[in-house]
């Protein structure tokens, strides 16, 4: 589908990010799955504010370290995670930290879009339902209805709202899981390939999504498209049989790669 | 040529068919198989399919048809007012079937000659001591209209297999002749045996819908017989069961009714909780060295059989019951209640509910559970408002299925509950069921066709139809909920 790109062909914005706090520090991560050693010693600040894109051919790890920014990985029994990961300075692996309480901080959208078999209105309202995070019946309506607006979904669902989400098309259904994700108001938005399954109208919106949603969440995204990682992204991390090779302002990744592997990677001579 | 014998020569025949097919297929395009429209094997299987499948047709048409005709045939013989009564009637004919039976047995013992069994007549020969001798005991002496036509009955037999024979190889050698002539490089053999194939799976899926219609048919021929000689508003309406094979019985069937339905409620309220319980600790919670111990065990119960069940409840259950919550509390004094046979019932479908449900629950895609983890929702939150939603409509058909199980129990309830047809709110009261009573109506010595007895196929018909009803509502409530989750 899409065929190497030269550097030149990619049209960088002007990003300043520089002045934006680490959200997250992680230092020194490892995973294990078993014996096979997945992820090795990565080191990675996430900027609060800031687009930061996951690059690298399959099986290098973006999914797993990305799972490691939320705990998700304490859900596979075989996963051990070795290192320290710290949001807003406070370690995230930490004996008193509940892993339920830091996933409502740090919300996660998944590849394959992944409504519950519930209506539209209960997908956006589980997440502040579980959590509580409104008094009354008015109050969630709300919440739902300006989630579903920020995820650009509300002009199509609004007169339906009590139909199942998991009769939406794949792109809307998409979108219903960004809106669920936000409608615990996250401070960081894990996404790994959200657009892996939708069609090019479909991933448009998204991306414009994701570029608002930046001013009010970190949002770390996984792709496997160099273009996608270029155009929504201020930062890019590029992995690589689960070393972080190279991480950057995005303008320099693709401009300016420090490392040959990059290099080689973004001009599609490997992948 | 017995039947057996027969099948064998058939298939024999289709085997031979089989490597003639082939030969005949690649000796046409002298042994360059690229050239045939299908694989030789395809040209050998229509050869022998062609053999074998109308014969084994005929043959089992004819199996069904020759016993009719001979029983029409040997009504000849018999005096006219026998014929005319239908009861009589077959009365008449198991005798000569008897008979006839005797006289082949003699001729293989050796005790009569062929030619003798055939002209063998009651006045020359004591035909019942011949036969007693042979080792076939008849009620009384055998009279001449019946020896007669029993002999009858022996060579019309006789000649039907010989026909029989004929037919089926005839057509089993016409069907290979056919196949054989029809065998050329063009011939399209593969789409052939396709089109055979799927005609032998729709006859052996109609096998199944027949015997269902035949059951239902002959359930309700039976049921007529019975509305016949008993009002059914009585009997859908009568709150007395007292059956008297004296007559003058109340067949109402409200009691048993409410004895089976109060007994599945009891049987439900225990199984359907423990059940969907026990499968959410096995799908969602337990590690995999806990599940491979526990589904196991749990699943011994599935295993035991009901009447083991119903004398843990009659021994055991009963009585518990008995001394240390119905006796105390003033709820009366019987060993055998309601309260027993549903426990028991209950725990019996425990394993039933739960491992339908565990499979149920594990084809609920990760990618839900993952979801629901990511917005911070605990384990039993995400099993609550998502799995169990997402596996409801597998759920309710898993229950419907344990309901039509704990209606149609009956051992349990015979030792757990007891016999006595009560209608009654007290669950320590001895209640009974439907399914009993049809076993009870029918056991015994009793008169085929008075409504005492007839009354069990009204039952079971009924019966039938509530399992139906609950079926066909499972269906309703499955699609309603059903969700489209990839
Ligand atoms: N649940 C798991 N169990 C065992 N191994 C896993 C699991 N998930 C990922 N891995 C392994 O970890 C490595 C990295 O996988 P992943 O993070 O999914 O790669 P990416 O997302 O970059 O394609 C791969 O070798 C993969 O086989
Ligand atoms: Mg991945």
């Amino acid at each position: 589908m899409e065929g190497p790109i030269q550097m030149k062909d990619i049209h960088i914005e002007e990003r300043v990010v520089s002045d934006h706090k680490a959200k997250i520090t992680a230092r020194g991560v490892q995973v294990y799955y078993g014996t096979n050693h997945a992820l090795k010693d990565v080191d990675v600040d996430i900027l609060a504010g800031t687009v930061t894109a996951f690059i690298g051919p399959s099986g290098c790890g973006k999914s797993t370290f990305l799972r490691c920014l939320n705990r998700m990985n304490d859900t596979v029994s075989s996963a051990r995670v070795v290192g320290e990961i710290l949001l807003d300075g406070e370690d995230i692996y930490d004996k008193r930290v509940d892993p339920v309480q830091l996933r409502a901080k740090v919300g996660m959208v998944f590849q394959k879009p992944n409504p519950f078999p519930k209506s539209i209105y209960d997908n956006v309202a589980y997440g502040p339902k579980i959590h509580g995070l409104t008094r009354n019946k008015a109050e969630l309506d709300e919440v739902v209805e300006s989630c579903l607006r920020k995820a650009a979904l509300w002009n199509e669902v609004k007169d339906r709202l009590q139909a199942p989400g998991t009769g939406l098309s794949g792109g809307q259904q998409q979108r219903l899981c960004i809106a669920r994700a936000i409608a615990t108001s996250p401070e960081v938005l894990l996404m790994d390939e959200p657009c892996s399954a939708l069609d090019p109208i479909a991933t448009a919106q998204v991306e414009e999504l994701i570029d608002e949603l930046r001013s009010q969440f970190s949002v770390v995204i996984v792709t496997h498209s160099m273009q996608q990682a270029a155009r929504v992204s201020q930062k890019t991390a590029f992995f690589h049989l689960g070393n972080l090779v190279e991480y950057g302002e995005t303008g320099q990744i693709f401009t300016n790669p420090k490392d040959p592997r990059t290099e080689s990677y973004i001009t599609g001579r490997i992948g | 040529m017995t039947v057996l014998v027969l099948v064998v020569a058939t298939l024999v025949i289709a085997g031979v068919g089989f490597f003639l097919g082939r030969s005949r297929a690649l000796s046409g395009v002298s042994g360059n198989v690229r050239d045939l429209h299908s694989l030789p094997g395809y040209y050998g299987w229509h050869v022998a399919l062609m053999a074998a499948l109308p014969a084994f047709g005929v043959l089992l048409v004819w199996l069904i048809v020759q016993p009719i005709v001979i029983e029409r045939n040997i009504g000849s013989l018999l005096p006219a007012e026998t014929v005319a009564d239908a009861t009589a009637f077959k009365l008449a004919v198991a005798d000569i079937r008897r008979v006839a039976g005797g006289l082949d047995a003699a001729v293989l013992a050796g005790a009569l000659t062929e030619a003798s069994a055939a002209e063998l007549t009651s006045g020359g020969t004591d035909v019942r001591a011949v036969l007693a001798g042979v080792g076939v005991a008849l009620g009384s002496d055998v009279t001449n209209d019946t020896l007669l036509s029993a002999q009858m009955y022996r060579s019309m037999t006789a000649t039907g297999a010989l026909a029989r024979m004929i037919a089926v190889l005839a057509v089993a050698l016409a069907g290979l002749g056919y196949a054989l002539s029809v065998t050329r490089a063009e011939f399209r053999a593969r789409n052939r045996v396709e089109i055979v194939m799927m005609g032998v799976l729709i006859t052996a899926s109609s096998i199944a819908i027949l015997t269902t219609v035949g059951i239902i048919w002959s359930m309700l021929s039976e049921s007529l017989n019975f509305f016949r000689q008993y009002p059914a508003t009585e009997f859908f309406f009568g709150l007395t069961w007292s059956p008297n094979f004296r007559g003058g019985s109340d067949l109402g069937f409200i009691p048993l009714l409410w004895g089976t339905l109060y007994i599945s409620l009891i049987a439900m309220i225990v199984a359907v909780p423990l059940g969907l319980f026990t499968a959410i600790y096995l799908a969602e919670y337990a590690g995999p060295k806990v599940r491979a111990w526990v589904k196991p065990l749990i699943e011994v119960i599935a295993g035991i059989p009901t009447v083991v069940f119903g004398l843990f409840a009659l021994v055991t259950v009963g009585p518990f019951l008995r001394d240390y919550f119905a006796q105390p509390f003033g709820f009366g004094n019987s060993g055998a209640s309601v309260m027993t046979a549903g426990l028991v019932i209950g725990i019996l479908n425990i394993p039933f509910i739960s491992s339908l449900a565990d499979d149920i629950i594990n084809s609920v895609p990760q990618s839900l559970r993952d979801g629901s983890y990511g917005l911070g929702a605990t384990k039993s939150e995400t099993v609550k408002q998502v799995i169990l939603p997402a596996a409801l409509p597998g759920i309710v058909g898993a229950v419907l299925l344990a309901a039509s199980r704990a209606i149609g129990e009956t051992m349990i309830v015979t030792m757990g509950a007891g016999a006595s047809a009560k209608l009654s709110l007290n669950p320590f009261d001895a209640m009974t069921t439907m399914t009993v009573k049809i076993v009870g109506q029918l056991t015994g010595d009793t008169d085929f066709n008075s409504p005492e007895t007839l009354v069990a196929f009204a039952l079971g018909i009924t019966l039938f139809v509530i399992t139906l009803g609950l079926n066909v509502f499972a269906l309703y409530i499955v699609r309603k909920y059903r969700e489209e989750y990839e």
